[in-house]
């Protein structure tokens, strides 16, 4: 179980500055709400930023998730403990915010911007991302989009990835579990909780 | 015991409004302010009105009548909404109130959703009241109970100004009370108040310049400033509003001692400021947008004749522009001390392609401007508006987009300075109502030879789907007059009017042909639901899918920018995903017949 020494110091003082990166439409807010409202029922004061209004109609989206912070919202550069990608591409774009040597979870299924379909850029090989991605960081790559398949429903996607992260969190899994139920809608419940732990064993067998 | 919950920004300022007693509530979406309205009519135990109204400054006279009737009442809008609605607020000023009245004018840094990122401290300044600069989305709630209380003690409108960061930042809140007793609303018949003739105007223009000071008096009092002077640190630093916070948490990170003053209302509070610059050498300020604290701070300090060193936004040690953070006042310490922090960037060599936001798979704004350009060619004029189709500028067919409504007015602008090519412009249902109206009356009225096209998709998207007089209900939800666009057009004097369905190519291609003859104002509306109200509604529609036999790779279909429609190099054939809405364009935009509705 190598991630309890890489972030034993998390342990420590419950201080952690996490980034959840993907694209409008894929549910990073319910995820950065999962665990904000998952920290307050711990006791942990929190902080999040959002990207809302125009930049949610399919373009590139960055949350700032900050536990154990009573100041601002926003994670300064080279700040973040962890980022969660929700989508490859999109982890790269905001590798600014991550610490030298911080951890990424990255979900491999890539979405194709209009800027591609339409010939105007092209998109990267997915495995030359991580790659790169692990040059300077601690990745660890799956592909949630089929784990949340097998968990039920693609769209449980979101909720396989706040699973994935939930063990480097400074907040009991009981207590996120919780989270997950109080959040997702009623008759998804079941499917989501069974992502969250799929998704939770994905980085525990890493 | 205390309730403490994790909110938005936005939900936290409409907790704070519930605390402090509001009874009227109205304003005009806009991002970052939308959410704040939404909480509040989405809440079932409501004893308050509530309403969106069509433009900001319609809403904030509904609020003025309001307070006037000795109501707690509130206003919210974003920074450039008060712009609209800066003709009743400058004179309310004057005027002034009897309920507490607060305007919330969301700012928006960095323009995140906005076309500029003006400063609503400047508007404070500009009108003589008050403004209140939240650093912390519970900040922000603590302060509302007391702007109303403060806006009723001086009889005076009051601005609360939270950013983009304050109003879509989450964090976990402690709840206050929600009072139970409100007062009975009440007019009095105050002429000398409520008229502003020049007689009246005139002494209550001194009136409000002799307020001025108790105010700031008061102000500094209150909690939302704070000094901290540290013994024989020779360093002062001012932060403002939210950038207060970035500088603190910066300051503790870097283990630097510094006097801090930090600031959350103005009129500046010169005692405090004072009380610094009288203990430090340097004093550095920080904050957001304009340098309205640091304006003051030189003309304090030049007053007293201190010989203090006043670093800010002249000499660039603080940028003017876009939002701050922690990183930029690191950045502004660089400079300031030359001090060596080490900010080596994370940027690898992969080439990534741009993520912009566009319109979403089936959206009706893309099937209008694909035939807006069929019909009227690249030569063409294409003024624009501000709404989701403004993401519409890969269509070709957005070229001017400059204010709420401006769209039809330089169409008209356009054509009365003698421009031959055809003219045609697009603003959305809300848009039109907001201040399009105006405009569309004035083309008419003075003989414009233009195209206007209305993209009725029956809700306002852009912000998060809010009711507009054309849908048929309010705020709440509750039935109400659904006014015709067709009616009203006509009703002006429009001269040509069609309603056609975007998702019908033939048709709407005929509706602009018609338009682009018409000698005289045009108008057509392109009326269909926004895919994505319309899917919460219960519209479904059957998707399509290509056929790889009938394919000949032409493109044209991807070409039209559908987020669903991607193209499979090695087969040479387009292909249709799962986001396929339904809406049929690409199956008639298709020569070879090769896109049908998927078999069921």
């Amino acid at each position: 179980m190598s991630h309890v020494e890489e972030m034993s110091h998390v342990e420590g003082d419950k201080k952690l500055d996490l980034l959840i990166t993907g694209v409008g439409g894929q549910g990073a807010i319910l995820a950065s709400d999962i665990i904000g409202k998952a920290a307050v029922i711990s006791g942990l004061p929190i902080r999040a930023a959002e990207t809302h209004g125009m930049a949610q109609r399919g373009g590139s989206v960055v949350n700032h998730i900050r536990l154990g912070i009573d100041l601002g919202s926003m994670i300064p550069r080279k700040g973040a403990d962890i980022m969660l990608a929700l989508e490859p591409m999109e982890a790269v774009r905001y590798l600014d915010f991550l610490k030298d040597g911080g951890v990424v979870i990255v979900n491999t299924q890539p979405i194709i911007p209009v800027t591609v379909t339409s010939g105007l850029a092209k998109y990267p090989d997915v495995q030359e991302i991580l790659d790169t991605l692990s040059e300077k960081y601690i990745v660890k790559a799956f592909n949630a989009d089929d784990l949340a398949y097998e968990a039920g429903s693609r769209l449980a996607m979101n909720v396989a990835m706040v699973g994935a992260v939930s063990i480097y969190l400074p907040i009991p899994k009981e207590t996120l579990i919780e989270s997950v139920k109080a959040l997702v809608p009623q008759k998804t419940v079941e499917i989501n909780v069974r992502a969250f732990e799929m998704g939770r064993r994905k980085v525990e067998e890493s | 015991m205390t309730m403490r919950e994790y909110m938005l920004g936005n939900v936290a300022i409409a907790r704070g409004l519930l605390e402090g007693g509001v009874q009227v509530i109205a304003g005009y979406p806009g991002t970052p302010s939308s959410e704040i309205i939404d909480t509040l009519a989405s809440r079932e135990d409501r004893d308050y009105y509530i309403e969106w109204s069509v433009n900001e400054k319609v809403a904030m006279e509904v609020a003025v009548g309001a307070a006037w009737a000795g109501v707690r009442s509130v206003v919210t809008m974003k920074h450039v909404g008060l712009n609209v609605a800066a003709d009743p607020f400058m004179t309310l000023a004057y005027a002034g109130t009897k309920g507490g009245l607060i305007a919330i004018v969301a700012d928006d840094p960095s323009c995140h959703s906005s076309q500029n990122e003006q400063d609503t401290r400047r508007y404070a300044q500009f009108a003589l009241v008050p403004c209140f600069d939240p650093s912390t989305p519970q900040e922000a709630k603590d302060m509302l109970p007391y702007a109303f209380e403060f806006s009723e003690k001086f009889e005076i409108p009051v601005i609360f100004r939270p950013t983009t960061r304050i109003s879509h930042g989450k964090s976990d809140i402690e709840l206050g009370e929600i009072p139970v007793d409100k007062p009975a609303p009440h007019f009095e018949k105050l002429l000398d108040r409520w008229v502003m003739l020049p007689k009246n105007a005139r002494p209550r223009h001194t009136h409000l310049l002799s307020i001025q000071q108790p105010m700031e008096d008061e102000l500094a009092e209150s909690p939302w400033n704070s000094l901290e002077l540290k013994p024989d640190v020779r360093l002062g630093v001012i932060g403002a509003g939210i950038a207060s916070v970035y500088a603190k948490e910066a300051l503790q990170e870097l283990g630097l001692e510094a006097s801090f003053l930090k600031i959350g209302t103005y009129p500046v509070p010169k005692k405090l400021v004072l009380k610094l610059l009288d203990k430090v050498d340097t004093v550095l300020i920080f904050e957001e947008l304009e340098p309205v604290v640091e304006e003051q701070v030189r003309i304090l300090a030049q007053e007293a004749g201190l010989e203090v060193s006043i670093l800010g936004k002249e000499g660039g040690f603080v940028p003017r522009e876009g939002e701050l953070d922690i990183s930029a006042f690191l950045e502004t310490l660089k400079k300031v001390f030359g001090l060596d922090i080490e900010h080596e960037s994370g940027k690898v060599s992969l080439e990534l392609a741009p993520r912009p936001p566009a319109l979403c798979a089936g959206c009706s704004h893309r099937a209008t401007f694909y035939s807006m350009r069929k019909v009227f060619g690249k030569d063409a004029i294409y003024p624009s508006d501000i709404g989701c189709y403004t993401l519409g500028i890969q269509s070709g067919t957005v070229e001017t987009t400059l204010c709420m409504g401006s769209s039809i007015s330089i169409a008209s602008g356009l054509y009365h300075a003698g421009e031959k090519r055809p003219i045609c412009c697009s603003i959305g249902d809300s848009t039109f109502f907001h201040t399009g109206m105006n405009s569309l009356l004035n083309a008419v009225f003075n003989k414009a030879n233009i195209t206007v096209t209305i993209l009725d998709n029956r809700i306002t998207a852009m912000t998060g789907h809010q009711p507009n007089p054309g849908v048929g209900f309010t705020v709440t939800g509750e039935p109400t007059v659904e006014v015709s666009l067709a009616e009203l057009c006509r009703a002006m004097g429009a001269g040509s009017v069609a309603v056609v369905d975007p998702y019908n190519l033939e048709e709407i291609q005929e509706a602009f042909k018609a338009a682009k003859d018409f000698e005289g104002t045009a108008v057509v509306i392109a009326k269909q639901p926004c895919v994505i109200s319309g899917k919460r509604a219960g519209i479904r529609r059957v998707p399509y899918i290509v056929d790889p036999e009938k394919c000949e790779g032409c493109k044209q279909c991807v070409k039209f920018g559908c987020p669903a429609i991607e193209f499979d190099e090695e087969n040479k054939c387009a292909v249709i995903t799962a986001l396929c809405s339904g809406c049929g364009v690409c199956a008639q935009i298709c020569k070879f017949e090769a896109i049908r509705e998927v078999k069921r």
